[in-house]
């Protein structure tokens, strides 16, 4: 029940948000969240750290089929859970001080995501899972085309035809899956059931590409982004933020539970040919995002090589790597949301996110200085912060499976630094400029935003074991399908 | 018994902690809390740091000592522990770091009382500290880490303590860059370890490395101590990566005595040190480490000769003299270079401090050029400063003789030509300190009319440090005296165990005996070639009254020197503008080709489905919307009649 309800409350507060009035909507929106967080704590404080899925739901759903309306949480899945749950309620707590023309729709939405984002992580059907994955589209598609910027309409289909485009292959996928499966009733499309599937070298190869463009669009993977960019930067922040924070992770997230225990034979043909991939996205997007001048668009690059190495990892089908992805996928959307919290709360003051027209902002705000300051560290990997743990263990997975491959990803901590420091130093430190003169400190809804964000930066730097350990049986688990 | 180990252990663990507690003060009151109230919980922090670690130190009894607090990251097998280990070697840095630290804690009270950023400067000062501490008592090689990366974020945050000014961020951040290049390669080499030990704990590696099951020059050795090494050539500031170094010198004054002259430079020698069995199985990483030590000895040392910043001067001495311990670590002196990071922390640290004064009083002038005659002036910041020359030009009997001398002899056993080409290096240094000495403190005084009205001895909170400085800088040398002087060596046997397997596994390394004439001789040589220097100056900054010439009419390999051989130009030209363009081109072309193979080959794919006239009218997206609700509709369906 309480998986299902993760799913529910947020899709009927969603519907109630939508017939509410616009002005009351962000406060409904902001309770939902915040009950959605609570019901997330007690799933945490009542998990068992094993391998098996808890507290699952099942209804027949199309019964024939043998498909079924089915979920559950194993520690794969409550990471995820925690993260959409912890980051949504600050998402909506960030917008407090903008105002957004429709806001109950505009909530509305926020949540429907939220619900459909719950039913990815927590599906163990397999169409299921794939309905949830084309359903969070949908809201985030409709923020960023009625909310976004300037050119969001081209933009935005680019992106809508890109992740279907996707999305279908993996349904192919799905669907040839399905009719592998034997059981007394026939087909069945429990994603446990594709576990049990062996199939041959080739067919796996092939199964392997379809997923894997569908995934690798998802994250972004070299040379599938070239949506991100555009629309991280057109989109309405909120919207950028559930994308970075939580949407892409979905991507990683569907490797973990999709490729590397079901294809093994798949990745050891074309397991390298993914981690080339990742990495070269990593330095490709690392960079690009040193010269960038538009804020959002450099996060947006650097976002782009962070989760390169979140897939290379996963790829390395090593416990290091794919515990390393877990940690980060939690430790970047984190670290992400803030960042782009940061440029919102930059923007909305000087109505730039030119870094060239900015600069000396820290000499009036000495609370924004520290809260940048803090979120830049962990997002360089600076040790004791939390993207320290997941870039060590990253790194290390990849090198364990590659030694070059991990010295060339290991790059990121060299150009990860050139381009954040560059992006901190000409927005915060030097003369004020013009854009700059008046700029006001944080508010408290803004402090409120951030203060979490660094509670678990440093939460995650310092004590990672409480959120290692409840991984890696699960992951444990997986890693020893691919190596019977 | 229990109790007692109890005790002790948390009051190590104190040790960093409050540093680490100074530091969460200052930074979170820094805009409320009076002035004199930061300073003193700032240099309070540190000195009970200090009183600590003495009782730490008198409560050794000779066996390293484990504190766990708790385990930091767990990956299967692989657990790596938040945990600490004291033994000689961590010991002698923690009376170097929080002694010297202490001391300039206190100095900083002074040189910084008219700063607005007082608080948030000892914040930074004792996140250095606590970062520092980690660095030197973790029990293994990720704790070394967490430490070496957060001594550079502190060095990134006080060398652009000014932050209005773009130069001075630059610098700092072309630091914390510089430096990443180096933990990049220590990273890595950690990686190495795990994977060829199993663990990172320093007395599991190090035993699993003697055990018999590692030859000498075996390659994984080789590489691992090479990538480690790479780490100490930036945080140690050795060529390639040095040029950072004399940036830094944009922060305050005292933050180039702690931490770019005393402490965290001097990192690299401590892992190279806590490593030496394994760098003693490599003898062929060792004679890397010695010629780059070598090379960026005497390259640093005749850059300083021409220099005219006062600070540069001793920035390039720095370097010159880090390379100087490598050197020493190169031909497996293991603790002749330790001597020297501790002798060299009690010069130069006086030197900045002494630098400090020098500027406090010229009002922010730098520029020997516009300076001379100070000595009437500032009477204790003379004297001082002279003993620390003395020191560091290795006159006998002050410290620096004694701990340069013993690199010389051991690396006269070694090598002659590395031998000549060091003690060329020590004349350098014996002249570019004496030419800042001289033009500094003698002859008449050039700067403005308003500047020598100003001119004043610096306050008591800044002269006690330099003459407790100045008194170690003068006897330090007493902690190793050489059997040829009827000495005790006692450092040397002090650390004599920290050695025992590197002996075990490499005992040629350690063979070689010198004849007390010989090292007579070497004294000799040594001295009265820093005494032919000293007179070389003399007569040509105090019997001639040169002053070093205007910029632009330096000319010919002088002009060269005073421009750093254009190595800064050349990092320019060869990486830093080629990487921009690279990156503009990627992102202007790369991109869009991206998307036109991309796109062409989606392309390519939907006409092979045979939908292509659907998806190239544009309605795909409505399509596959059209699919998902249907599915919601499924969906409900399913659920209402059932």
């Amino acid at each position: 029940m309480l998986t299902l309800s993760l799913i529910l409350i947020p899709l009927f507060a969603g519907v109630v948000s939508l017939i509410t009035k616009n002005n009351s909507a962000k406060q409904l929106a902001l309770i939902g969240a915040v009950v959605e967080l609570v019901i997330a704590i007690v799933v945490y404080t009542q998990f068992q750290p094993t391998a098996s899925h808890q507290f699952g739901f099942s209804y027949p759903w199309i019964k024939s089929a043998g498909i079924a309306f089915a979920g559950g949480i194993d520690g794969i899945s409550l990471l995820l859970v925690m993260l959409t749950a912890f980051l949504t309620p600050l998402i909506i707590l960030s917008t407090f001080r903008q105002p957004y023309k429709n806001a109950s729709t505009f909530y509305a939405l926020i949540l429907f995501m939220q619900s459909a984002l719950m039913g990815v992580f927590t599906a163990t059907d397999a169409f299921l899972f794939y309905l949830f994955f084309e359903a969070a589209l949908i809201p985030v598609y409709f923020l960023a085309a009625v909310w976004g910027g300037e050119n969001r309409i081209k933009v935005t289909f680019k992106f809508f035809v890109y992740t279907i485009f996707g999305s279908l292959f993996m349904l192919v996928a799905l669907v040839y899956l399905y009719y592998q499966t034997t059981s007394p009733q026939g087909h069945t499309s429990e994603i446990s059931a594709f576990y049990k599937l062996a199939l041959d070298a080739q067919k796996q190869g092939w199964i392997f590409w379809a997923f894997f463009i569908a995934f690798a669009i998802k994250m972004p993977v070299f040379p599938f982004h070239t949506w991100q960019p555009d629309t991280y930067t057109e989109s309405p922040t909120p919207a950028t933020m559930l994308l970075a924070g939580i949407m892409l992770k979905m991507g990683v997230y569907g490797v973990i539970r999709f490729i590397l225990p079901i294809l093994p034979l798949g990745l050891q043909s074309w397991g390298t040919t993914a981690i080339v991939l990742s990495v070269i996205g990593i330095v490709y997007g690392s960079i690009i995002a040193i010269q960038q001048r538009d804020m959002k668009r450099l996060i947006a690059y650097s976002s782009f090589a962070h989760v390169g190495l979140m897939s290379a990892g996963v790829f390395s089908q090593t416990l290091s790597g794919v515990q390393g992805a877990l940690i980060q996928m939690l430790a970047h959307g984190i670290n992400v949301v803030g960042l782009f919290f940061i440029v919102e709360i930059i923007f909305s003051r000087t109505k730039t996110r030119n870094i060239e027209q900015l600069g000396g902002i820290t000499q009036r705000t000495p609370n924004l200085t520290v809260y940048f300051m803090i979120l830049m560290l962990g997002s360089v990997a600076l040790p004791l912060t939390n993207g320290f743990v997941g870039e060590f263990l990253l790194l290390r997975g990849v090198y364990e499976s590659n030694v070059w491959m991990g010295a060339i990803a290991g790059t990121t901590i060299i150009l990860g630094a050139v381009y954040m420091l560059r992006l901190f130093q000409k927005s915060m430190f030097g003369n004020k400029s013009s854009f700059t003169e008046h700029f006001a400190d944080l508010s408290f809804s803004e402090r409120a935003v951030l203060l979490p964000l660094t509670i678990m930066v440093f939460w995650m730097g310092l004590y990672p074991n409480s959120f290692l350990k409840l991984t890696e049986p699960a992951v444990s688990n997986l890693l020893q399908m691919i190596h019977y | 018994m229990e109790i007692e180990q109890f005790m002790n252990s948390s009051l190590l663990i104190l040790i960093p902690l409050l540093p680490l507690l100074g530091f969460i003060i200052n930074g979170i009151g820094f805009r409320h809390l009076p002035k004199n109230l930061a300073g003193v919980i700032g240099s309070a922090t540190a000195l009970g740091a200090f009183a600590i670690s003495i009782l730490a130190w008198n409560g050794f009894d000779g066996q390293p000592q484990l504190v766990k607090l708790f385990d930091w990251i767990s990956i299967g097998q692989l657990n790596i522990a938040f945990s600490f280990q004291i033994d000689q070697l961590s010991l002698l840095m923690l009376m170097v770091v929080t002694g010297v630290g202490s001391l300039i804690h206190i100095y900083s009270v002074g040189y910084m009382s008219h700063d607005e950023g007082f608080g948030k400067f000892f914040a930074f000062l004792n996140l250095f500290l606590f970062f520092m501490l980690l660095l030197v008592m973790g029990s293994n090689y990720v704790i070394m880490f967490i430490g070496w990366e957060g001594v550079g974020l502190c060095s990134y945050l006080l060398i652009g303590f000014w932050n209005k000014v773009t130069n001075y961020n630059n610098a700092a951040r072309k630091a914390f860059i510089m430096n990443r290049i180096g933990d990049l390669g220590f990273l890595l080499g950690i990686f190495m370890i795990i994977q060829t030990f199993g663990s990172v704990e320093y007395l599991d590696v190090f035993s699993k490395a003697a055990n018999g099951s590692f030859s000498v020059n075996d390659s994984v050795i080789i590489i691992i101590t090479a990538l480690l090494f790479v780490g100490a050539m930036g945080k140690s500031a050795q060529i390639p990566l040095y040029t950072w170094l004399p940036d830094a010198m944009a922060g305050p004054t005292p933050v180039s005595a702690l931490i770019h002259a005393a402490t965290m430079v001097t990192a690299g020698i401590y892992m190279v040190i806590r490593s030496n069995v394994l760098y003693s199985l490599a003898p062929a990483t060792l004679g890397v480490v010695g010629g780059i030590g070598l090379l960026t000895a005497v390259v640093a040392a005749s850059i300083g000769l021409y220099q005219n910043d006062i600070k540069k001067v001793l920035a390039y001495s720095t370097v010159s003299q880090l390379g100087y311990m490598f050197l020493a670590l190169g031909v497996g002196a293991y603790t002749s270079a330790m001597f020297h990071v501790m002798t060299h922390a009690f010069f130069k640290a006086l030197l900045f401090l002494g630098a400090g004064s020098v500027i406090h009083a010229m009002s922010d002038e730098q520029d020997i050029r516009n300076m001379g005659g100070l000595r009437k002036h500032l009477p204790v910041t003379f004297w001082t400063f002279l003993i620390a020359t003395l020191a560091i030009s290795g006159i006998i009997p002050f410290a620096g003789f004694f701990s340069k001398d013993e690199i010389l002899a051991h690396v006269f056993e070694h090598n002659k030509i590395m031998w000549g080409i060091g003690l060329v290096t020590s004349m350098m240094t014996a002249f570019y300190m004496f030419r800042l000495l001289f033009v500094t403190f003698f002859g008449k005084f050039r700067g403005t009319h308003e500047q020598e009205h100003h001119l004043h001895e610096s306050p008591a909170s800044m002269t006690i440090p330099l003459v407790i400085l100045a008194v170690l800088s003068a006897v330090g040398g007493l902690m190793n005296i050489p059997h040829a002087l009827h000495g005790g060596e006692s450092l040397e046997h002090f650390m004599a165990p920290l050695f025992e397997l590197s002996k075990q596994v490499n005992p040629d390394l350690f063979e070689g005996h010198m004849e007390h004439s010989t090292e007579y001789i070497l004294m000799g040589v040594s001295v009265g070639a820093a005494v032919l220097s000293i007179l070389f100056a003399y007569n040509l900054f105090i019997s001639r009254n040169t002053v070093p010439a205007a910029d632009k009419d330096v000319t010919g390999f002088a002009k060269v020197l005073q421009n750093k051989y254009y190595v800064d130009e050349l990092y320019e030209a060869v990486f830093v503008n080629p990487m921009r363009k690279l990156s503009n081109l990627l992102y202007s072309f790369g991109e869009f080709l991206i998307d036109v193979v991309v796109n062409g080959a989606g392309r390519l794919v939907q006409i092979s489905a045979g939908r292509m006239r659907l998806l190239q009218s544009g309605e795909t997206g409505f399509y596959v919307f059209a699919m998902v609700i249907g599915i919601v509709v499924i969906l409900a369906w399913n659920f209402l009649l059932k």
